[in-house]
């Protein structure tokens, strides 16, 4: 069971293959500045609400990482109204399903319920926003409950942990280079009232959105926002500094020393980000590139590198273009027994300098584009997956009801244009390469319990 | 326009309403439209599946068999899951490069099966043509003619293979396997799925071929259909899967039976994770099991119903001892693994494994409390839309009440069912089936464990 902390960096797959007739998504706007987006969808008597904080880890600063994770567990941990541990429980017993999430750039709240319940998952999110108690009781235990968090999430997991370090390598001033769970140190020495200010701060109507996708009527679910939210007062919001990441001077490489198994490569280059879904091209022939390399078992890496050469035993590639911040393209593998990093290193160079000089071919860009058309209809199955893509459109700040036009942007990508990308931003000075260069279980010792303050 | 429930008939539509609010109105269940899933055998003795559903221009297809882990041996362990593994690899004359391209040029999604009991394929694709026809196209010469390259399967050996050496790193993965094999000793359950590095290297082409054409017969097999097609389109579509599969299985049907546990046991494994894993349990439920409502809902009160369970509650919520802990039965075709789980800073272990004994003997000896098992039922069935508001999730439990023969009203009487379970019954059933001092205990961690 979780609260999640989740790494937004593959979102972009899902939210690309993404889901159609957004046009209908009908959007209010309430006095006090939050913002209400319905999308219509009957085919169940079910409905999924989410609220989304424009408030991730990347809203951070150092000292306090982790702190918006802390606050989405301590938001269910009692207000005025509702004692800790209530909040699940009244979801429950209406039947209901409810978690969290944190991202970089968001952290959201969602129920899944009967549709005639909606009211109940409003008035509670409406409570929590405006009336959260934050106990200093309820902090010590559940800043535990985020440690243990954190040790099985990363510290035990190899890849996990050199994802962290390489991270923290190819984003020097940007807060992208903070894990969203937090470092260790910081979560050691948090203290309740690091999650009140951060609640105080971030928690208000104006930088909210509440989205519902179900069988319900939009002008129902603009009244009932209206009655549960309507009265929360509008804040000042604290100001969002830029920390824009500079042109990256020349390659960084990276061993990260872990007991493993298996060795494990990460290649990342900077790239942009969609900000002008009309206007830009860019992001929509990187997102194309990573499918040529990536997209599916026919797609290049497990073709060629997996398949073919035998080299890795395992491929991917991945673009994530809608956020906040800046992107990257990502490039990782774990080498086949008995090939060094040094020839999988090659390998995955060799597949990229391929697109670089020779570009990509008319049938592998048909096979995305109709994978980008078939996603379409398959997202429409699921309420909560079309709530997620039109909370992170516009949690992005893109258009909510654009992501029909981002499909049709896909499938007008040409072969040039993925070719001029992979030549622009595939180049060494704006890579960092990651190792991780396992070490025998034996020499690991087992991390130190916490600080004694911890309470 | 009035609002359709296109996904379900709308008599079921305004069931699930009614079916939904029972706890607050104190209805009577009423005996309304069957869930319609349509059942027929094909030509061959395969047994279909079908609920149309016209909302989305999309269908999924399964094709399962009874070819699953729990038909290796100690000997063959990983045959099973490198059988179905290559079957995508390689079919007629097509290559596994074919195979991928084919599937990917129509945008549809071929995906793998596998557990204890069933091995199969399902396919999502778009009910349009070209793209059916051309992706049923591939999964009927996957299931139906899979051809096993050799130079494929060396390949595929070498990366099982690897994957079980990383695995035989991982905390969560040593616990798991020293938990299955403490549980199940001398069954087939026992065996992890995807072999051992010894077993696997010595798997041969012939083998393959010798598994599929013993396990993979037509007599044997369940196609499952959700989506936009006809029932006479569907009916084709079964027929074109089953047809050229192999004929009658020799093998048994039911797999041996799973022994009780005699003696408690107590495996504590050294390992310098930062966090001690840990497992308890025996043999549970299995699918067709008389007491199976009973100890699914109770277990909801004790560790399955999340942030509300007794289990989340002691470890999590009142100790911070864990991020994630929790109880639950998973039942297959024989009783498969009853099973708490938890993580926990090393030095904790102890104290967490006192507290899950504590949780555990006490629920056993009591059951849940009046107002616990309304909680649960009020959350089952008022949240049972929720289990079938998709056509994945649909797929999901048609393919089950297919493989294992459940009633073709098992949707349709799940609330019912949930509803008549009394205290009393999850008491005795609790204590008739799990024994609190006969438990598999495994502790995989740092010797703070100690």
């Amino acid at each position: 069971m979780s609260r999640i902390a989740r790494v937004s960096v593959t979102l972009i797959v899902s939210l690309w293959y993404g889901t159609s007739l957004h046009a209908q998504v009908q959007e209010h706007a309430l006095g006090n500045g939050m913002k209400i987006l319905v999308k219509e969808d009957h085919r169940a008597p079910v409905v999924t609400s989410m609220v989304w904080y424009r408030a991730g880890s990347m809203d951070e600063v150092n000292g306090s990482t982790g702190v918006a994770h802390v606050l989405e567990h301590m938001m269910f941990k009692g207000t005025k109204e509702v004692a800790p541990g209530e909040f699940s429980r009244i979801i429950a017993r209406a039947g209901g399903r409810e978690n969290a999430f944190t991202t970089k750039d968001s952290t959201v709240y969602h129920e899944q319920l009967h549709k005639s319940q909606l009211s109940l998952a409003l008035r509670l999110e409406a409570d929590r926003m405006a009336n959260l108690l934050l106990s200093e009781e309820q902090f010590a235990r559940e800043i535990k409950v985020v440690m243990e968090e954190r040790r099985l999430r990363t510290d035990d997991q190899p890849k996990a942990l050199l994802y962290e370090v390489f991270m923290a390598t190819a984003y020097q001033v940007h807060p992208y280079r903070t894990p969203v769970v937090g470092w260790m140190t910081d979560l050691e020495s948090m203290r309740v009232e690091d999650a009140r200010d951060w609640h105080r701060r971030w928690y208000a109507p104006n930088n909210a959105t509440l989205v519902v996708v179900g069988d319900v009527s939009a002008a129902e679910v603009f009244a009932e926002a209206e009655r549960q939210f309507g009265a929360i007062a509008a804040r000042p919001l604290p100001p969002r500094k830029p920390q824009s990441e500079p042109a990256q001077r020349g390659v960084k490489r990276l061993g990260v020393k872990i007991p493993a198994d298996q060795p494990y490569l990460v290649m990342g280059w900077h790239a942009p980000s969609l900000r002008d879904v009309d206007q830009d091209w860019e992001p929509y022939a990187l997102e194309m590139l990573a499918a040529v390399l990536a997209g599916s078992d026919a797609a290049r890496l497990e073709h060629e590198v997996v398949r073919a050469a035998r080299v890795a035993i395992a491929a991917g590639a991945s673009y994530d273009g809608i956020n906040r911040g800046p992107a990257l393209v990502r490039v990782e593998a774990t080498p086949a027994p008995g090939k060094t990093v040094q020839e999988l290193e090659q390998a995955l160079r060799d597949q990229i300098r391929g697109i670089v000089e020779q570009g990509v071919s008319e049938e592998e860009l048909r096979r995305v584009k109709a994978q980008v058309r078939a996603g379409l209809i398959f997202d429409l199955d699921s309420m909560f997956s079309q709530a997620r893509q039109i909370g992170a459109l516009d949690n992005a700040g893109l258009p909510f009801d654009s992501l029909d036009l981002l499909a049709r942007k896909l499938t007008e990508v040409t072969a040039v244009q993925v070719q001029a990308v992979a030549r622009k931003y595939l180049v060494d000075d704006n890579l960092t390469l990651a190792v991780l260069d396992p070490q025998p279980m034996a020499g690991r010792k087992p991390a130190p319990p916490p600080a004694e303050h911890i309470r | 326009m009035t609002p359709t429930l296109a996904r379900l008939p709308p008599r079921l539509a305004r069931r699930l309403n009614a079916v939904t609010l029972l706890w607050t109105l104190v209805m009577p269940l009423g005996c309304a439209a069957a869930l319609p899933i349509e059942h027929w055998e094909t030509s061959t003795g395969a047994r279909v599946y079908f609920i149309a559903s016209h909302d989305l221009p999309m269908l999924d297809v399964s094709v399962d068999f009874p070819a699953g882990s729990g038909r290796d041996t100690h000997d063959t362990n990983g045959l099973a899951g490198l059988t179905q593994r290559l079957m995508r690899l390689g079919a007629d004359s097509m290559s596994e490069d074919d195979v991928a391209r084919q599937v990917a040029d129509v945008g549809a999604n071929l995906a793998g099966t596998f557990d204890l009991d069933r091995a199969g394929y399902a396919l999502r694709t778009l009910s349009s043509e070209p793209e059916q026809r051309q992706a049923l196209a591939v999964l009927a010469r996957v299931v139906q003619a899979p051809s096993f390259p050799a130079t494929v399967l060396e390949r595929e050996k070498a990366r099982v293979i690897a994957g079980l050496k990383e695995s035989d790193t991982k905390p969560d993965s040593i616990a798991a396997r020293a938990f299955m094999e403490l549980v199940f000793r001398d069954h087939p359950y026992a065996l992890r799925g995807a072999g051992e590095p010894a077993t696997v290297a010595k798997l041969t082409r012939d083998d393959l071929v010798a598994f599929y054409r013993a396990h993979y017969t037509a007599d044997r097999a369940v196609v499952a259909l959700v989506g936009d097609v006809t029932h006479e389109r569907a009916a084709q579509i079964a027929e074109e899967l089953t047809r050229g599969l192999p004929r009658a299985s020799v093998v048994p049907q039911r797999l041996p039976p799973v022994t009780p546990l005699t003696t408690a046991v107590e495996r504590e494994i050294e390992h310098p994770s930062a966090q001690a894993h840990i497992l308890i349990g025996q043999p549970g439920l299995a699918r067709n099991d008389p007491d199976y409502f009973p100890l699914w809902v109770g277990n909801y009160v004790l560790g399955g119903g999340g942030f509300s369970s007794r289990l989340s509650e002691e470890v999590r919520q009142k100790r911070g001892l864990s991020y994630s802990v929790y109880s639950y039965f998973l039942p297959y075709q024989r009783p498969g693994p009853f099973q708490i789980g938890l993580q926990t800073r090393g030095d904790q272990a102890r104290e967490a494994l006192a507290v899950v004994r504590d949780v555990l003997r006490e629920f056993v000896a009591s059951g849940p409390t009046e107002r616990e098992l309304e909680g649960a039922k009020q959350n089952i069935i008022g949240g049972f839309a929720l289990r079938i508001d998709t056509n994945r999730k649909l797929q999901d439990y048609v393919r089950v009440i297919g493989f294992y023969d459940l009633p073709l009203d098992y949707l349709d009487t799940f609330t019912a069912k949930v509803d008549a379970v009394t205290v009393d019954q999850i008491r005795e059933a609790f204590r008739r089936r799990i024994q609190p001092d006969l438990m598999v205990t495994v502790m995989v961690g740092a010797k703070a464990v100690r």
